[in-house]
Order: structure tokens, then C-alpha cells, then sequence
């Protein structure tokens, strides 16, 4: 019974298939398996979209596609834990499709409206992010996080895994939820747990109505209980330090597997975040100080990696989404190591959210890698090639046709 | 004579003539009972005394096209007096090692809302739109700014000395900026920026039809036929007043506040300051002011300014723009990376804006973003060039470019000290003078200036 409720909330069927069936070697680069040391003059050799090795000495198969990466920087594509390309027109208002109204939707996965033609969806290719975290937006228990490679012409060619995590807002945004304070919110939130562990203890009493009504219909109630056996991440956005310590409190008393988003004031509570072994997904670049986090400040991340805290870097511009590397950059700027960056951007997001085949570059993993024409960080370096799935995807997007057809004015007209 | 024209600019509410507007001599009759004759809300930003700084063996990126390696800058009392090699060094300077470093004018921001929309972002601070008419020229922003907003000291630490600060968009005509700079204050009038003509927030496209499209305009061409009405009034209120303040015989014409500064635009003394992301709009809009003979010193948020940089370049017209934002509605669906390298290429002068409190603090870098878009896309840009869009540029478009946004000797000490190239993703600015007054050092806790907001709440934690 159990194992039959994960199955359907879970949703498996997705999954990355590869795209086209090819084995190609990219050789001369100086390889970034973040798995292992930097490999200077590398090759990374892919095979029917897993890449199957990865070293200095590595022998190109033969009939392999060769692509040279001399004096180029090669590593895993980027994950952007909190992308938007594919769940609307590129966040424009009125047409995103990653919330529903209501504040309690813990079935709600924004999978089945993802757009493969999407035109965000190249954009972010462009700055070498290859995989995406989707997660619902809401000011409660809003949905399912979807994690999706950006290529493919059908969805579920994108997803790559639903359910990702439970996403639950314990922030500001979320007193409505609770009848207008904090303390309500997570008094509801309790309610909603033990409801849906005692619907589980008790299907056969509750079909023939013999249980009292439950805070929530059943069928969400249900969506919660992956979360509630700890088989399932439960993201949970909290900024105060008092959100942040009640989300812990949350995670100890109910076994959950928690990851904070946001976490502003992380840095005052980085030791106990580090203690309970919960990672944080967050902003590097919020400092502006509200009554959600006060504490807002440029070396959060710095702090909590001080303290041991796994951290995965997020970016959520309006239409900035391929601005993540820049991010890292920053968060580079303000103190963290070049590498924990880099991991904060690949290794860990796939971690985190349970795509343990993604974010380096060894033997077995999915064949996502970016080849830069230097310093991913670095303004002055741009995405050279992109591989999903071991095959090169396009960077033409509809920005670079527009380009093209005002580089010189007044425009021709022709097209090219 | 010379007092006509002292009033007639005083009355346009011109922030530079409002200070000799209240040393002026009294008119001979009875001048001193009419409010525009005295002063109209003057600066009282002082320059403080500091002694001479020097800069030593930096790269020294001055915005008018050069870029000096292993050279040095020296100021004193607020001006810039020497730069390339500075001979010798003033008794009682400051010499700060440069080596490895880079030095660049002080950034100036043409967009910002800081303090109007000031943190903490509570609804108690929302003072930027005035949504209540679709023409609220008699608005000005001054009087909505928070002196202790504590997204100040943020901006400081990015090397930010001047801003414009506007009012939002929602309106056709959203009412008077403020150029300030940003300096620890207690009062709007301590940050004004001394001798700073005042511009006029006009709005295009969406905000105003969306905001007003119960009662009007809905439309953007309701949104033209607002434009017009207003300028036409505008036309015989400038007409009656210029009659009057000739010979200053019987009663003077009824004061009126939204006219007086539309007329200001009229005599060329107030800018126009125009959010138009549009390429067809800002040709529409650049007909309106042929037809109302004003010029429009920039539009902002010009997403498709990369367009008509032909027309802009003819207009005289300045774009502030962003580097990459784009997408987030309608109107700004066509935004591409190139939009500052083609602008420039098209001889436009092109600014980079931000509207943001966070991106304020890192012009830098989306300068960056746009200059090695530019690169990437075959438009050489230098980064004297792209350093153009975020110094020398903007303080043209605010109308200070004679006194700062650039480095040379006689313009004011506006100065930032960079840990590396101001084009790198991890260099930080490490000190910020402005006008001489190190306002911000990253290496020293007591030049990190935090406003009372901050105080025992909010430790900004830029000293890193």
C-alpha cells in the first residue's frame, strides 16, 4: 500500500532518456569534474548521452565526434534551483503557469504545463545551464518541485524527475495562511501533517465515513505523505532566523528531509542548520534589509559555508534567469571558495534534489557539459557549446535574431 | 533685467537657480509677498573639508578615453587637480597604494528609486507614484525621499556618488526628479545635488493605461492625447506668466504648480526624463516634443531603443537602459544583450540605468555584461566606453556632466577605488570619495555609513 502511494505521487516515468543515440570526445580543455581535482588538457568522453570518461590520458573511441576545447574551460551544465523557463512566456505577467490559486496544494506539479518551444528555454541554454528545478510558487504548501533538462521537443522529453520536493512557504508571505500570524501557519501546517498520517492509519474507516472530517481533502492530504515518510524533500522558504529555527524544529519533530530556501538571516543560525544537516537554497546577492530579514547581508553564503552548511545558488531576476553564473560569481566576490561556487551550481543542486546523476562530470552521469570559452563566472566568458543529454543544443534564441535584423539601421527586412 | 530672468528660471523651480533665487536682490515692488520670488526648496549639501587624497600607481579609467597604467590621481579640496603624474605630493595628503587596482569617476545612476520606494519595503513607504491624476506634475520627488532609507549605504558601497531619483511610471507625467548624492544625511535638501537642473518623469506604454483604465487614458493613444492636453495648457500658462513677469504689472497670473513645471520643459529648463520601452512609442514620442518644442534628454527603459538608434542619435536623445533584463512584461518582450553596444555603435549616448536597489549596487558588472555582449557580437567597445554608460553618460543626462562623471582635473572628486577591473565579476568597489569625503571603505568598519534604520537591527555587512 505504501510503496503503491509513492509510485503515483511520485509520478515516475519521466526520466532523461537521451536524446540521440552518439559518442563524441571533448579533448584539450581544462575539465572541471567537481567530483575530483581539475583536469588540465582533459578529455571527457560521452557515449549515448552518459558520459563515460573523463581524465588527461583518455583514449578517443574511435568513430567518436571530436570536439576540441583547447584553452577552453569545461564543466557540468549548470542547475538552476529556482528556474521559470518552460512554466509560462518567460515570466511574463499573466501567462507563468507555476502556481495555483489557493494556499494548500501539495498535488499540484507544474510538469504537465511545461513548453518545450518555450522561448526562455534557449535563453537559459545560453548561460550554460542545462537542467532546471521548477518549483511551485504559493504562500502555503503550493505544490511539487520539477526538475527538467532545457531540450527536448515534448515534455516529457524536459522532466527529467516530478516530485522533486514538497515546497511549503514559512515566510512572511505565508501569515495569511495561518490567520494572519506566524504562529497560526505552523499550527495549521501540524494540523495537515497528522490529518494526512491518520488518513493513512485509517483509509479502510475513512471510505466508509467512519473518521471526522480532515482540515483538507484527502487526495492532497495524500500528496503529503512521501514528505511525511522522509522519502521526499520538503523545501521550505523561511527568511527570520525564527522561521528558519521553527522549519528545523519542524524537520526533528516530523523526520522531514528539509531544505531552506531563501534564508536570509541563514548566517545567525548557521550552525544549527550545519548541526540538523540541512542545506540551503538561497540568493547570494539579497542584502536589502525588510521585516522578513532584517539581517539581509552580501556574505551569507560565505557564513554558512563557514559553518559547514551545504549551499545551492539560485537566481531569480525578471528574465534573468541565465544570470545564475553570474551569481556564483558574486557569491565568489563576497568570500565563498571558486569551487564550493561551482558545486553550489551543479553538484549540490543535483544532490539536494535527488538527480543523482547529474551536476559532474565522471563516468555514469548524465551528459550535460558546457564548454566555455573561459571563466564561467566571468562576464568577459560566454556558453561556447552545450550538450544535454550528450547532443549539442542550439544557442540561437529569438534575442539573437532580433540582433540580427537591427545590427544595422534601418533594418533590411531581408531575412537571413 | 538680470532678476526677470532670476525669477522667471526660479519660478520653473530650477534647483541650481533656486539658491541665487534667495540671494537675489528684491524686486523693486512688492516681490517679497509672491512665493516665487523666494527660495524654492535650495540644497544645503556642503562639501566637506578633507585633506588631499592621492592614489598612486593604479590603472586609472577617466571616461574620456583613456586609460593610464601605473599612474596617479590627486585631489584636494573636492576637485580633481591632477592625474597621469602627479608631481608633488601636497603636505598632509592621503597616499593610498593603488598597485594592482583600478580607478574609475564616481557611477551615477539616471534611475533609482531609492528612498521613494525605500526599504523595508512596507506599504508606509511606498512614495514613489502619486496614482491619483494621470498628470501629477506639481509632484516632486524630494518631498517623498527617506534620507535613512538603508538602501543608501548599499548603493554607496557600489561605488554610487550621484543618482537620479525619480517618481514611478504610473502616471503620463509622474511629476519632478531629484539629483542627489549619496551621502550620509538628515535631510532630502543635505543629499541635492547643488546646481542640478530638476527633470520630469513622463511615462509611455503600459503603467498609465493599466493604472487608469477605468477613467482614462486606457489607450496608448489616450495616453498621447494626455501628452498634448497637458503641453497645450502648459503653452498658455508659460504664455500668461512670460507677459506678466516682463513688466510685473497687475495681478500676477494664478500660481500653478503642475503647469509651472510642465512650463519649465517649455523653456528647456527642466528635462524630460521619458520610461518608453518602445521603439514605436519613442517616436511618437520624440513627434510630441517637436510639436510642443521641447527636446527629451533621455528615454528610460528603452528596451527597443537598439531600434531607432538612427532617431535617437538625430533627437539628441540619450537611452538609459538595462543590460539584460527583459521579458518580464509585454512591452519589454524584445530585449536583447546588444541593445548598449548597438546604441553606441549608432552614435547614441547610451546610459546603463538600473531601477533597482539591487542592481544599483553592481552598475559595474551589468556594464560588463553589456560591453562583452557588444564584443562577443563583433561592436568593438572599450571599457572606457562602456564605463561612458554608467559615469560621463548619465551626468550628461542629469545635466551635471560639467562638474562630475569623468576624471579630469577641475571636475569634482567623485572617485572609486577598485580591489581589481571594475569589469570582473569579483572586484569590489573599496573605497568611494565623493567630492573629496571618503564616504565608503571596505577595509575600514568606521567608513561603512549606516543609517539609523540600520542601527541595532540591520547590520548592512558590506565590510568584507
Amino acid at each position: 500500500m505504501i510503496r503503491q502511494t509513492i509510485q503515483l505521487s511520485l509520478a515516475i516515468g519521466f526520466g532523461a532518456a537521451p536524446l540521440a543515440a552518439q559518442t563524441i570526445a571533448i579533448t584539450g580543455g581544462t575539465v572541471f569534474p567537481v567530483v575530483g581535482p581539475k583536469i588540465d588538457r582533459g578529455t571527457v568522453v560521452i557515449v549515448n548521452g552518459r558520459i563515460t570518461a573523463v581524465g588527461a590520458g583518455v583514449v578517443v573511441p574511435a568513430g567518436a565526434t571530436v570536439v576540441d576545447a583547447t584553452g577552453k574551460w569545461v564543466t557540468p551544465g549548470l542547475i538552476h534551483a529556482d528556474a521559470n523557463a518552460g512554466a509560462g512566456v518567460r515570466g511574463l505577467g499573466g501567462f507563468g503557469e507555476d502556481s495555483k490559486q489557493g494556499d494548500f496544494n501539495p498535488s499540484f506539479s507544474v510538469a504537465p504545463a511545461l513548453d518545450p518551444d518555450a522561448v526562455g528555454i534557449p535563453v537559459a541554454r545560453t548561460g550554460g545551464i542545462t537542467t532546471g528545478v521548477i518549483l511551485p510558487g504559493g504562500p502555503f504548501v503550493s505544490g511539487t518541485a520539477v526538475a527538467v533538462d532545457f531540450a527536448g521537443a515534448r515534455t516529457e522529453d524536459l522532466v527529467v524527475k516530478t516530485g522533486a520536493a514538497l515546497a511549503i512557504n514559512l515566510g512572511d508571505g505565508s501569515k495569511g495562511a495561518g490567520g494572519g500570524s506566524r504562529a497560526g501557519t505552523l499550527a495549521r501546517l501540524k494540523t495537515l501533517f497528522a490529518d494526512a498520517l491518520e488518513y493513512d492509519r485509517r483509509r479502510l474507516e475513512y471510505r466508509r465515513a467512519a473518521t471526522q472530517s480532515f482540515s483538507a481533502p484527502v487526495a492532497e492530504l495524500e500528496a503529503l505523505l512521501p514528505a511525511l515518510r522522509g522519502l521526499q524533500p520538503v523545501l521550505i522558504t523561511a527568511n527570520r532566523k525564527i522561521d528558519i529555527q521553527n522549519a528545523l524544529r519542524l524537520a526533528r519533530e516530523h523526520r522531514l528531509k528539509v531544505v531552506l530556501r531563501g534564508a536570509i538571516e541563514g548566517w545567525k543560525v548557521a550552525s544549527e542548520i550545519a548541526a540538523a544537516n540541512v542545506p540551503v537554497v538561497l540568493q547570494p546577492n539579497v542584502d536589502i534589509p525588510s521585516f522578513d530579514g532584517l539581517g539581509a547581508r552580501l556574505d551569507n553564503v560565505t557564513l554558512l559555508r563557514q559553518a559547514g552548511v551545504k549551499v545551492v545558488i539560485a537566481q531569480n531576476d525578471p528574465g534573468g534567469e541565465r544570470s545564475l553564473r553570474y551569481a556564483a560569481g558574486n557569491a565568489v566576490r563576497n568570500g565563498v571558495s571558486w569551487d564550493d561556487a561551482l558545486r553550489a551550481v551543479t553538484l549540490w543542486p543535483a544532490e539536494v534534489f535527488g538527480l543523482g546523476q547529474y551536476g559532474a562530470l565522471a563516468p555514469g552521469r548524465v551528459a550535460n557539459v558546457v564548454i566555455w570559452s573561459g571563466d564561467p563566472f566571468e562576464f568577459s566568458a560566454a556558453a561556447e557549446k552545450v550538450f544535454i543529454r550528450g547532443v549539442e543544443t542550439s544557442l540561437r534564441t529569438r534575442e539573437t535574431e532580433l540582433f540580427e535584423r537591427y545590427r544595422n539601421l534601418p533594418p533590411s527586412y531581408q531575412s537571413r | 533685467m538680470i532678476h526677470l530672468k532670476v525669477l522667471a528660471v526660479a519660478l520653473a523651480g530650477a534647483g541650481l537657480t533656486a539658491d541665487l533665487a534667495a540671494q537675489a536682490p528684491t524686486a523693486e515692488r512688492n516681490t517679497d509677498t509672491l512665493s516665487i520670488d523666494r527660495p524654492q526648496y535650495p540644497s544645503t549639501y556642503r562639501r566637506r573639508p578633507n585633506p588631499p587624497v592621492v592614489v598612486r600607481n593604479a590603472t586609472i579609467l577617466t571616461a574620456t578615453g583613456s586609460e593610464l597604467r601605473n599612474a596617479s590621481i590627486l585631489f584636494q579640496d573636492g576637485r580633481i587637480t591632477a592625474i597621469g603624474d602627479v608631481g608633488q605630493i601636497p603636505a598632509g595628503a592621503q597616499v593610498v597604494d593603488g598597485t594592482g587596482k583600478f580607478v574609475t569617476p564616481g557611477i551615477i545612476d539616471t534611475h533609482s528609486h531609492i528612498g521613494v520606494y525605500a526599504a523595508p519595503g512596507t506599504s508606509a513607504e511606498q512614495d514613489g507614484n502619486e496614482a491619483t491624476n494621470p498628470v501629477t506634475a506639481e509632484v516632486w520627488a524630494e518631498h517623498s525621499i527617506w534620507p535613512q532609507d538603508p538602501q543608501i549605504p548599499l548603493a554607496i558601497a557600489g561605488g554610487v556618488t550621484v543618482a537620479q531619483i525619480l517618481p514611478g511610471s504610473a502616471n503620463l507625467v509622474g511629476g519632478r526628479s531629484a539629483t542627489i548624492r549619496l551621502v550620509p544625511a538628515r535631510t532630502v535638501q543635505e543629499l541635492k545635488f547643488p546646481g542640478a537642473p530638476y527633470g520630469v518623469k513622463m511615462a509611455c506604454g503600459e503603467n498609465p493605461k493599466r493604472v487608469y483604465q477605468n477613467r482614462g487614458p486606457s489607450t496608448r493613444m489616450g495616453n498621447m492625447a494626455g501628452y498634448r492636453a497637458a503641453f497645450i495648457q502648459a503653452e498658455q500658462y508659460r504664455a500668461r506668466w512670460d507677459k506678466w513677469l516682463k513688466d510685473r504689472k497687475g495681478d500676477p497670473p494664478a500660481r500653478d504648480l503642475k503647469l509651472e513645471t510642465l512650463a519649465g520643459v517649455l523653456r528647456g529648463e527642466i528635462s524630460v526624463q521619458n520610461h518608453c520601452y518602445k521603439a514605436d512609442e519613442m517616436a511618437q514620442m520624440l513627434d510630441l516634443a517637436r510639436e510642443f518644442g521641447f527636446t527629451i534628454k533621455s528615454f528610460h527603459h528603452g528596451v527597443e531603443a537598439y531600434k531607432v538608434g538612427d532617431l535617437l542619435a538625430q533627437a539628441g536623445t540619450a537611452a538609459s537602459v538595462w543590460s539584460d533584463w527583459g521579458g518580464f512584461k509585454m512591452e519589454a518582450y524584445d530585449e536583447i544583450l546588444e541593445n548598449l553596444a548597438l546604441l553606441t555603435k549608432a552614435g547614441v549616448r547610451a546610459v546603463l540605468h538600473t531601477d533597482s536597489p539591487d542592481g544599483i549596487q553592481r552598475m559595474n558588472q551589468d556594464a560588463a555584461k553589456a560591453m562583452y555582449a557588444g564584443i562577443r557580437a563583433g561592436i568593438p567597445i572599450s571599457r572606457d566606453q562602456a564605463l561612458r554608460w554608467i559615469t560621463a553618460n548619465p551626468a550628461w543626462v542629469l545635466g551635471i556632466d560639467q562638474l562630475t562623471g569623468t576624471l579630469e582635473s577641475g571636475k569634482m572628486a567623485d572617485v572609486v577605488l577598485w580591489s581589481g577591473d571594475p569589469f570582473s565579476v569579483y572586484s569590489k568597489a573599496e573605497k568611494v570619495w565623493a567630492e573629496g569625503w571618503l564616504v565608503f571603505d571596505r577595509l575600514d568598519k568606521t567608513r561603512q555609513y549606516k543609517t539609523d534604520f540600520n542601527l541595532g537591527q540591520a547590520d548592512p555587512g558590506v565590510g568584507r
